[in-house]
């Protein structure tokens, strides 16, 4: 799960994490009677203000959706231009996030910026601090040019992120003498933050050094562990719907795992490695997947009609490859379950199933004896050459 | 011969009064797996479906000494199983539990990897796996054990149904399988696919070992390295997730491809660089396992000699 930039900053103060002062806004309206009433930072000595977008995805600067305004009469048209306004990244896809709230921060004053991020390395198994030089850009171009402008360095979780890991970093980052103590403080509450609220990832880029020698978190990306957050009830608090597909949050509401992708041919299958390579398989064949869809160990009735349900909610989706290994549920149950359900749905697309496993031919001599439009494979490319063809014959 | 687990493998399961375990500790002991009871905190000295119940591992140690325990505890309270398995002196621990906090599988990692580094002998499997199954020897875990025969085959994957895929299809050409070796798709886990390509290296009933990999971190390459260097025994190859877009988890926790690295492409190339045999079609695993069998000089020379 991830949250926005201003829920990171308020939860990165908590922790001790200097982060500039603003307030975040859902309307122009907002803003303007904030600044004629001088609060909070509006009624302070700053001259200078950062308007950022708030969307869940890197990259907002690039699409326009970071501003600056150098009198703060100027923030309410900022702040009315980015409301509302779909903003598209590189980590948005096509589609792009539309804008619903605006965080507004003092400006500050930088003299160095630096990279500074901790993630959970699954190759040292470890979390990882990851620092360079080379603030606000992007990691991935300093890693590919300069890869020695890069310190990682895996945190043993028996001893934990301690003062000489900090002076370490500081010392690699050619921190004066005299911040050392700061930095290994910040770092150390960055780390007591990732451990207390079970994070995969947190980033701060940049991490500033400001005029007057302060260390500030300019930018701040945090991602949360989805199998911790049942024991995350602050985090978890911080969910915003908006950011997340429809479909998507319908399919986690009946426990299904299902990922909205852009093609025309809808796929259902058990298990997560089989699900990934059936939608290789949609493509091998000259299909396109429109989705990644686990309906997990058993495909009961109540499942299958549910799948198929979120799987027509996309109107991109052209028809529908069922692939089923019964393992521990049997061939019969499963065949069960598609025909009660598909005629419960009223499909209007083809249907191919592929059935394998526990009593298959069984199953597939039910589904071709139900009287329904599908089509049954018992192979897995056949299932997905079947689908293929049947979409293009339908156009 | 097969690898970790044959049919004199004694085991006991964690949690085997809830839905799952109990389930499971009785498919296991149909199909002859030597499930010796189980344990539930609260519940020790009942009998469960035929089953003697403990109170902890230590318990079940002192009874029946069993040499696995394959844990069905549910995710909140598993990384706490595990450590007991792991405490109680359990040599071969089996975890089928899905959705465990990455962080707390960080700290049963670190600590196991220091229990090994002291001494002691403990693999894990999993989390998030199928488990383990010698077929006509041991099942332990999840899997259907009928469509699998045994035969020549060691198989070794991230993921569950996809596996019982390749299963079924060496299973239909009459290939079989050694052992097939569930690891989990956790980002961090026991067993990974390097230290099983070890075993099976080294044991006699194994001709060729097919590998089930998914996007996400780099453990695939890290085994092929390791093959090139040291196996003899050709390596099919599969890699899940061709067309799973960047940024995006599909299913496990650990299949996500990041910041560029992870995907299915360059895991494939690496792959083939080290000299596995890569199939892009899952559907042909079974067929390439037999014509590599068929083809005679199949055998490689790994790179380093003696070492």
């Amino acid at each position: 799960m991830n949250i926005h930039e201003y829920q990171a900053k308020e939860l990165f103060k908590s922790y001790g994490v200097s982060v500039p002062s603003g307030v975040v806004v859902d309307s122009a309206d907002q803003a303007r009677s904030l600044i004629e009433s001088k609060s909070g930072i509006f009624g302070g000595q700053a001259t200078v203000f950062a308007v950022k977008a708030q969307i869940h995805a890197g990259g907002r600067g690039k699409a326009g959706g970071v501003k600056i305004a150098k009198n703060s009469a100027d923030i309410p048209g900022l702040v009315a231009g980015l409301l509302g306004k779909t903003l598209v990244t590189h980590q948005t896809g096509p589609e792009g996030r539309v804008v619903r709230k605006v965080w507004i921060e003092e400006g500050a004053v930088i003299s160095k910026e630096y990279y500074l991020s901790l993630v959970l390395d699954r190759s040292s198994r470890r979390i990882s601090i990851l620092a360079s030089t080379e603030g606000g850009m992007e990691i991935e171009e300093v890693s590919a040019a300069h890869p020695e402008k890069i310190l990682t360095l895996a945190v043993d979780p028996e001893i934990g992120c301690k003062g000489f890991v900090g002076r370490q970093v500081a010392s690699f980052l050619g921190l004066p003498v005299t911040l050392y103590n700061a930095f290994a403080s910040l770092l150390s509450n960055l780390y007591r933050f990732f451990i207390d609220t079970d994070c995969m990832m947190v980033e701060i880029n940049p991490l500033i050094l400001t005029g007057d020698g302060r260390l500030l978190a300019l930018d701040a990306k945090v991602s949360f562990d989805d199998n911790a957050l049942y024991r995350q009830d602050k985090v978890m608090a911080l969910r915003d719907l908006f950011e997340e597909n429809e479909l998507e949050i319908e399919a986690s509401k009946h426990r299904l795992n299902y990922v909205k992708l852009d093609g025309s041919i809808a796929c259902m299958v058990n298990g997560a490695g089989l699900a990934m390579a059936t939608m290789d398989v949609i493509a091998l064949a000259g299909g396109s997947p429109a989705n990644f869809l686990d309906v997990g160990g058993g495909a009961s009735k109540e499942t299958v009609e549910q799948a198929f349900r979120i799987l027509l909610g996309d109107p991109a989706v052209k028809g529908i490859f069922v692939n089923i290994f019964g393992g521990i549920v049997r061939c019969e149950r499963i065949a069960g379950g598609i025909i009660a359900a598909a005629k419960d749905v009223k499909l209007h697309v083809p249907l191919v199933v592929r059935l394998q496993g526990t009593n298959a031919k069984e199953g597939r001599e039910m589904l071709r004896d139900s009287g329904l439009n599908l089509q049954v494979a018992e192979e897995l490319f056949e299932g997905a050459e079947k689908i293929v063809l049947a979409v293009k014959g339908a156009k | 011969m097969s690898i970790l687990v044959d049919r004199s493998t004694r085991v006991i399961v964690q949690g085997i009064t809830g839905k799952e375990g109990s389930y499971h500790a009785m498919a296991c002991r149909d199909y002859g797996t030597l499930v010796l009871g189980g344990v539930t905190p609260g519940k020790g000295g009942t009998v469960h479906e035929g089953f003697p119940v403990w109170d902890s591992v230590r318990d079940a140690v002192d009874a029946v000494h069993p040499d696995v325990s394959l844990i069905f505890v549910p995710p909140a309270f598993a990384a706490d199983a595990i450590l007991e398995a792991a405490n109680a002196g359990i040599g071969l621990i089996v975890c089928i539990t899905e959705g465990i906090p990455v962080q707390d599988m960080m700290r049963v990692r670190r600590i196991l990897d220091i229990k090994n580094e002291e001494g002691e002998d403990i693999r894990l499997i999993g989390p998030n796996c199928p488990g383990i199954i010698t077929p006509d020897g041991a099942k332990i875990g999840i899997m259907p054990g009928y469509i699998h025969k045994r035969g020549r085959v060691g198989v070794v994957s991230r993921s569950g149904t996809l596996t019982y895929e390749a299963v079924w299809q060496l299973t239909q050409l009459g290939l079989g399988e050694s052992t097939c070796v569930g690891i989990g798709g956790d980002p961090i886990r026991g067993l990974n696919f390097r230290e099983v390509l070890a075993l099976f290296e080294k044991d006699p009933e194994t001709e060729a070992v097919v590998m089930i990999g998914e996007i996400g971190g780099d453990d695939e390459e890290k085994a092929a390295a390791f093959a090139r260097a040291h196996m003899t025994k050709p390596i099919i190859g599969f890699i899940a997730g061709l067309t799973a877009p960047p940024g995006r988890r599909m299913g496990h926790a650990g299949a996500i491809v990041s910041g560029g690295k992870g995907s299915a492409r360059d895991k494939m190339k690496a792959l083939e660089s080290y000299g596995v045999i890569v199939v892009d079609n899952p559907s042909v695993i079974g067929r390439t396992v037999a014509e590599t069998l068929k083809s005679g000089s199949y055998r490689r020379v790994p790179a380093c000699h003696g070492c």
